[in-house]
């Protein structure tokens, strides 16, 4: 499943693959922003699916196997954000050109969907960028509701993801910063030092994706067991589950039943 | 990490390497005298007691270990994981109305709040916040402020009972009995209801339910005033919580807790009002808070939360009464097909619906079991949705990659959060304190754990 996306995910990059080239044009076509073409950032391409019913484990018997579905996380935003978000990357960008970081160093791109803001960090700035976030003035983010974390295995070099969600009670505004870190060097830095609260979600993040969070006081295992073997919340660690025979008939565990997707 | 990887096992070994030689003890009731003995006898300085996981003053499966000095505890912290069922992790393998099931069964005593911050984000995944029908997002609204209630009723009613305060407790449970079987009524359970569901509810509330509901209100406020009038000017409980579990505003924000105990602390923080959902800013209620950061503060806030939450309930009922109109979304992609009926072999489909599809229509019978087996599509993206849970602020987190499951279902539970104070709130206390600042954190593991 994941190898396949994986393809998937090389075959409708941009500039690659001529083999895909049909999908390569509707992947481009979907992520089109209005942006010139030649700033043109890569798509987040979540999954390539092919027919209409989403099932995986029949042959084409509708006739409508051919049809082939790209689906893409929402892109980087172009400005204005609109509402109170550009004043917040404004004075972030500020902040952060002022320390000698650059915003463009700390800052990958600013996604706006849904009403909601999310900032994509690089690691290495994390703990600054919410420092800033939390101390100035204007901004002022100063309860953070922890971290969370999220596995793409078809997103080579960027698996894990951590979010971080913060709360500015002071102008009543949410935002979400998101570091993405490859699985073969899962280490970001703690926050812990800016946000104690985030002392117990960077546990669990850690139990359940593997993140290693450089820094953190203690960061032991905390849902699972300290010996348990690996991470249970990536996703190709299995669910598990034993078939559940009933009135004769057996019922496969849920992860092994026919599937849409 | 060595290739050959240990069997997983449940608890680590209490004897290994590092513990080799120093002593423990097994305390199963009445033998407290005994090992006190052993210890005094040995005269070791540090000793260190696990207060739980099975202990029944630790509302569930929570382990305390307690570094103490006589009496004083100058060590503590909290373990938990007990309770990890791996909620968010099978809510990946079902549909997305399916998840609703799961993440009801989190916390247990206020489940409402958790199907209400699903459903909500899964709505703002969907883009359909807005065509929520408002009957029900007005049976949204009563249906979390009765929990709300419950779940405050049980967090003073054990509280009161650790103490030793059975008649607390009976009066507590008493009068969460009442709001129990109105749940009964409205959802066909009294726990686990999986009643609210994206784009609305499940079903109507049943003929005579509203009427039902301000009847039970009626004695659940009588209850509550004896509750009142037993707790309020007791001067034990005065004795017992005044100044302890202390937890100041600043370390409110530092430690993210929220809910009660931050309100405690004298913010009236309250999601409700700062970033209104099923249209609370159109009910008219306050944010109660105390000034003395205590777990007396807590009880009080608490205490004034259930009046409020009273008011809020019977605003809703009359919104009931002159609101009529569908339970669910208008879109037939998304909204569930079916609407449950009463019927001679107990509560199901209705009959109407199994008969225009089974004798009627096929393209109805196709889009009953392409939504039942299969599930709607989300758009791809993630969404973030906050309510205020009895507890604090409840945090749902949804990743959608365009198919018909959730990607990614996290759930920031308030009690989860909430359980990193213990420490500041029990070291330099005695341990009989523990049990108070425990309780005024009010955590339920279910939450906690997942």
């Amino acid at each position: 499943m994941s190898d396949e996306k994986k393809d998937a995910a090389k075959a409708v990059a941009p500039g690659t693959g001529a083999t895909a080239q049909s999908t390569t044009e509707v992947a481009l076509e979907a992520g089109a922003q209005g942006g010139p073409e030649v700033a043109r950032t890569p798509l987040d391409v979540v999954d390539v699916r092919q027919g209409l019913f989403g099932a995986h484990d029949s042959g084409d018997t509708s006739g409508y196997g051919g049809l082939v579905t790209t689906i893409v996380m929402p892109g980087p935003s172009e400005r204005p954000y609109g509402g109170w978000f550009d004043e917040v990357v404004d004075v972030l960008a500020e902040l952060l050109d002022e320390s000698g970081t650059g915003y463009a160093n700390a800052v990958e791109s600013v996604v706006v969907d849904r009403g909601e803001l999310t900032v994509n960090v690089v690691r290495e700035h994390v703990v600054e960028v919410a420092q800033h976030l939390r101390d100035d003035q204007d901004l002022r983010f100063e309860l953070s509701l922890g971290v969370s974390g999220v596995h793409y295995p078809h997103d080579e070099g960027r698996e894990l993801h951590a979010v971080y969600h913060l709360t500015s009670v002071t102008h009543s505004r949410t935002l979400r910063l998101e570091v993405a870190v490859p699985e073969t060097d899962p280490h970001l830095p703690s926050t812990t030092s800016v946000y104690p609260a985030n002392d117990w979600h960077e546990r669990e993040t850690y139990d359940f994706f593997g993140l290693v969070f450089d820094g953190h006081p203690g960061l032991a295992r905390i849902e699972m067991p300290d010996d348990w073997p690996g991470h249970p919340q990536r996703k190709d660690y299995p669910l598990g589950g034993i078939p559940v025979e009933y009135k004769g008939a057996s019922i496969p565990p849920a992860d092994q039943r026919r599937s849409y997707s | 990490m060595s290739t050959t990887r240990p069997a997983p096992h449940s608890t680590g070994h209490i004897v290994d390497d590092e513990t080799v030689g120093i002593p423990s003890f097994e305390a199963s009731g009445g033998d407290w005298s005994d090992i006190a003995e052993e210890a005094a006898r040995l005269g070791e300085e540090r000793i260190v007691v696990n207060m739980g996981p099975q202990h029944p003053s630790t509302h569930g499966v929570l382990r305390l270990m307690l570094e103490i000095d006589g009496e004083t505890v100058t060590e503590a912290r909290a373990g938990i994981g007990y309770l990890h069922t791996g909620i968010e992790k099978n809510m990946e393998f079902r549909t997305w109305t399916q998840g609703v099931t799961f993440c009801t069964r989190m916390d247990y005593v206020a489940p409402l709040f958790q199907e209400a911050g699903y459903c909500l984000a899964v709505e703002k995944l969907l883009g359909i916040t807005d065509d929520v029908p408002e009957r029900a997002s007005i049976i949204r609204v009563l249906m979390m402020e009765l929990n709300r209630i419950t779940s405050h009723l049980v967090c003073l009613a054990t509280g009161g009972n650790e103490l030793g305060a059975t008649t607390i407790m009976t009066q507590g449970f008493t009068a969460r009995e009442e709001i129990l079987k109105i749940f009964e009524l409205i959802s066909g359970l009294r726990m686990n209801h999986a009643y609210i569901r994206p784009g609305g509810v499940a079903q109507d509330v049943p003929t005579g339910g509203v009427e039902a509901t301000r009847e039970a209100l009626v004695k659940v406020e009588h209850y509550l005033r004896q509750l009142e009038d037993l707790m309020m000017a007791n001067p034990i409980l005065h004795l017992r919580l005044k100044g302890v579990g202390h937890l100041n505003l600043a370390g409110c924000m530092a430690l993210g807790v929220t809910g009660p105990m931050l309100r405690s602390a004298g913010l009236p923080y309250d999601v409700r009002k700062t970033a209104p959902y099923c249209g609370y800013e159109t009910y008219d209620f306050d944010v109660p808070t105390a000034s003395t950061a205590d777990a007396w503060g807590r009880v009080e806030v608490r205490m004034e939360e259930i009046y409020q939450s009273l008011k809020i309930c019977r605003q809703a009922l009359d919104r009931l009464d002159r609101t009529p109109g569908p339970v669910m979304v208008a879109d037939k992609k998304i909204a569930w097909p079916a609407q449950l009926a009463i019927g001679s072999d107990g509560m199901g489909n209705s009959l109407a619906h199994i008969k225009e599809i089974m004798g009627t229509s096929m393209e109805a019978l196709i889009h009953h079991f392409k939504l039942v087996t299969e599930g709607f599509r989300v758009p791809a993206g993630q969404a973030w949705q906050t309510v205020e849970h009895p507890r604090g602020e409840l945090g749902v987190h949804l990743v959608s990659d365009g198919g018909t499951r959730p990607y990614r279902a996290h759930f920031r539970d308030p009690s989860f959060n909430n359980l990193q104070a213990t420490s500041i709130l029990c070291e330099g206390g005695q341990i009989a304190d523990v049990v108070v600042a425990v309780a005024s954190i009010d955590p339920v593991l279910g939450g906690v754990d997942r």
